[in-house]
């Protein structure tokens, strides 16, 4: 921890151990964060995409009418950034074809699975194997065969992060318990509830990676994980790994936001966790590797929160992967003419626009809202009154006030050489703390698309 | 089936703080109001009625403006009511009030729409009116009225209702019937012309003469106080101001404490209370970067001693700040903030 704080004014006693900047919306945790984790029961169709992570869509190895059984490999990887897909049922599949939308509308490949009614649903696809005795490769490899993505939303196939690039060494790992986005509980209860998962999920990272050390960041209002898992770091006598408290303000979970408040040091523009030594998972992703691994099985299914005033049983659930969005609302009690539906948090999820979709791999929130009580308001926007409210809200230092006059007079070159345009990571501060209801983070997404596709078309 | 309302897609981030422009800017008037009461109480019905005869002047010349552009009135966002009243307690209490109605005008007029209305103007509206008045009317700017006389609730002072293009009726026949003795000289004009001082209490307190919202600097401070406690303000360029000021202010009087004031003589005189608490803060001619605003203040405390100490006239606050507002947009194109992982040196326990 340093002196002075990123703008060079001295830091003073009580700000702590944190970033600068950043916002602090109403969580709205409470809804969710007390209730233990319940499991879902299985729906009768199970629609599972085969484009579940970023990087390349997997590719089925299973056909119509094939009887597939719970944690059976159904699509393979289709490249080293991509995971395979397992069965999240027993049951028979009924096609492979466009069936189920992306987030976005549009219609994406799925294998549809008619679930046995009859079945008991029990894995009987494993392989228990000895974590102690494996390699790192050999460790990196069960990762990838397990088809672990980043589970807290990215989806990016966790074993590519598992290893140090060539050229670079990773010493410290950081376990992400932060989950700064309001509503999102399922991290929470996931280090609550599965806390020795989580440190055996970490180890294995540890060992892959060959980091020296493991800090696990969790933001202080979630001080029970932490006392929890520092009670289980003492009765593992895990050494070499320490848990500690962050302060809570959003975007804390964002990789290069915890590691500056961590260990003090900046991922430069640009750059990756690793240009710093350092390698970032989320507690949930650790938690499911700690599980699969050893076991030698797949993932199959995921903690999601489901929240949000239009819930009449909100809470977080094991939902399997696949299941129809129609399905999880009918479970938890939701209204039936929801306004919205947001996938993720409010703050950087997505609102759908149709309820033909699946869970998937990448899904941690579903956030439903009755029409009268939109999260967001439509006011008209008004002028930039120069509040500074964005500047100060911004954890990239950037000028969002500036950058939104930028992109309303289409200077997007200007945008990208003079005021960091693509170091924006879109944590939506900016539009937040607007008081005149300026698009700021759209405005700003809109000119990086162009800036990309200007590239794109001139590469 | 059901039939299914069709959902509502937006674009992340979907929470929205609740503060709106309108409410801060209705905050700030709602701060302003002690302020106003208080000058009433000094001053009486003439202070009441400048107050009134600006803020109506502001919102017609704004109403005016949106109309001739055939846009939609803006009154509701309360900006232009925020003008009306700073201005008219930059005013003196005996201000002809036909003059008072075309400050308004001007400081609207000139100050805002012409920029093209809230967001646009570089200057604060409400010093371009009043810097419109002191070159246009330097006599009854300079005319100032002793508070607290005994008929100020039952009369106008006679200068306020001057009829316009006419001189304003001399008041000091109405105020000699209240008071024996009286100096009307503003703590500044005191000082600056006679080397009398004021006590800082009777400063604080508001116990002496001058523009009409800026007597009382304690009560300036605590309504300043209330939008920093509410989150609508920041606290950097007040307290930038003010320790500009004394750092300022302060060398010369341990120089030469007989010919200059003292450090708390000068935050606590004239104009500079209300300048720091709610003109510097204006945020539109603010600059945007969390140095710069440093900077701004800190610029607006020094130019405001310097002009007191050396310039021709009493007070400096005003200019000072219209000078600061002109430079904010070169402050803010230095003060770029560093963007996070651009470095400034080598970070600690990174690998060469």
């Amino acid at each position: 921890m340093s002196l002075f704080n990123q703008q060079g004014f001295l830091r003073l006693p009580w700000q702590g151990n944190s970033f600068a900047n950043g916002i602090h919306p109403e969580d709205h945790k409470e809804l969710t964060e007390h209730k233990p984790i319940r499991r879902m029961p299985f729906s009768n169709k199970i629609i599972v995409p085969l484009s579940q992570s970023i990087g390349a869509p997997a590719k089925p190895v299973v056909s119509k009418g094939q009887d597939v059984v719970r944690g059976e490999p159904i699509a393979e990887a289709g490249g080293f950034v991509s995971a395979p897909i397992h069965a999240p049922v027993t049951g028979t599949v009924a096609a492979v074809d466009e069936l189920v939308s992306m987030p976005n509308g549009s219609k994406t490949p799925a294998i549809l699975i008619d679930t046995w009614p009859s079945s008991d649903q029990t894995i009987r696809y494993l392989q228990p194997r000895d974590t102690k005795v494996m390699s790192a490769d050999d460790l990196v490899k069960a990762v990838q065969d397990a088809g672990v993505v980043g589970l807290g939303g990215a989806a990016f196939p966790t074993h590519v992060k598992m290893k140090a690039p060539k050229g670079k060494t990773i010493k410290t790992l950081v376990a992400n318990g932060c989950e700064c986005e309001p509503y999102l509980t399922c991290d929470h209860r996931t280090m609550l509830e599965y806390t020795d998962n989580l440190l055996k999920g970490l180890q294995l990272a540890m060992v892959t990676s060959g980091a020296e050390k493991a800090i696990i960041g969790i933001e202080d209002n979630k001080m029970d994980a932490v006392e929890k898992i520092r009670k289980a770091i003492v009765a593992h006598q895990l050494t070499n790994i320490t848990c500690e408290a962050v302060p809570t303000c959003y975007p804390q979970g964002a990789e290069k936001m915890l590691l500056k408040s961590l260990l003090g040091l900046e991922v430069p523009a640009g750059g990756i966790p690793a240009d710093i030594g350092c390698a970032v998972f989320n507690v949930g992703t650790l938690a499911q590797i700690g599980e699969l691994v050893p076991e030698g099985r797949g993932l199959i299914e995921r903690i999601v929160t489901v929240s949000g005033p239009g819930v009449s049983k909100p809470g977080n659930y094991i939902i399997p992967l696949g299941t129809p969005l129609p399905f999880v609302l009918e479970q938890v009690g939701a209204i039936d003419n929801p306004g919205m539906i947001i996938l993720g948090g409010p703050m950087m999820g997505t609102s759908i626009a149709t309820r033909d979709i699946a869970t998937t791999k990448g899904i941690t929130g579903i956030l439903v809202f009755p029409p009268e009580q939109l999260p967001s308001s439509h006011e008209p926007e008004m002028p930039c009154i120069g509040c500074r409210a964005c500047v100060e809200a911004c954890p990239m230092y950037l000028n969002p006030s500036m950058l939104g006059k930028l992109a309303d007079a289409s200077r997007h070159q200007e945008m990208m050489d003079e005021f960091h345009l693509m170091n924006c990571f879109e944590c939506g501060c900016c539009s937040n703390s607007c008081p005149a209801n300026i698009p700021l983070t759209q405005k700003i997404r809109v000119a990086k698309q162009s800036i990309r596709q200007k590239a794109r078309s001139a590469g | 089936m059901i039939k299914q309302t069709p959902l509502t897609i937006r674009t992340s981030p979907h929470l929205k703080k609740v503060l709106t422009v309108p409410q801060i800017m209705r905050n700030v008037v709602y701060a302003l109001l002690p302020v106003c009461a208080w000058a009433v109480w000094q001053f009486g019905i003439s202070a009441l009625a400048l107050i009134i005869v600006t803020t109506l002047s502001c919102m017609a010349t704004e109403q005016l403006f949106t109309a001739i552009s055939g846009k939609k009135s803006t009154l509701s966002d309360y900006s232009v009511v925020i003008t009306g009243i700073l201005l008219a307690l930059t005013l003196p209490p005996g201000f002809p009030l036909w003059m008072a109605a075309v400050a308004g005008f001007i400081a609207v007029a000139l100050g805002k729409m012409l920029f093209g209305g809230l967001g646009q103007n570089p200057f604060n509206p409400a010093l371009v009116g009043r810097a419109f008045v002191q070159a246009a009317f330097p006599v009854s700017i300079t005319t100032w009225t002793p508070g607290f006389l005994p008929e100020r609730f039952t009369s106008f002072i006679p200068s306020s209702l001057a009829l316009p293009f006419m001189s304003p009726a001399d008041s000091s026949a109405w105020i000699a019937g209240q008071v024996d003795a009286y100096s009307s000289a503003t703590p500044l004009s005191l000082f600056k012309f006679e080397q009398v001082s004021t006590s800082t209490s009777d400063l604080l307190l508001g116990m002496v003469s001058g523009s009409s919202g800026e007597t009382s600097a304690l009560l300036v401070l605590l309504c300043g106080g209330f939008l920093i406690a509410r989150g609508i303000m920041s606290w950097k360029i007040p307290c930038a101001v003010i320790l500009g000021a004394l750092l300022t202010a302060t060398p010369f009087w341990l120089m030469n404490a007989d010919v200059y004031p003292t450090p708390l003589f000068v935050i606590f005189s004239g104009g500079l209370m209300l300048a720091a608490m709610f003109m510097a803060t204006d945020m539109v001619g603010t600059p945007l970067t969390p140095t710069g605003i440093w900077i701004y203040g800190l610029f607006i405390g020094f130019l405001t001693v310097i002009i007191r100490l050396f310039g021709g006239l009493p007070e400096g606050a005003m200019y000072a700040v219209l000078v600061a507002n002109a430079l904010a947009p070169l402050i803010d194109s230095v003060t770029q903030p560093r963007a996070f992982g651009t470095r400034l040196k080598q970070q600690p326990g990174e690998e060469a």
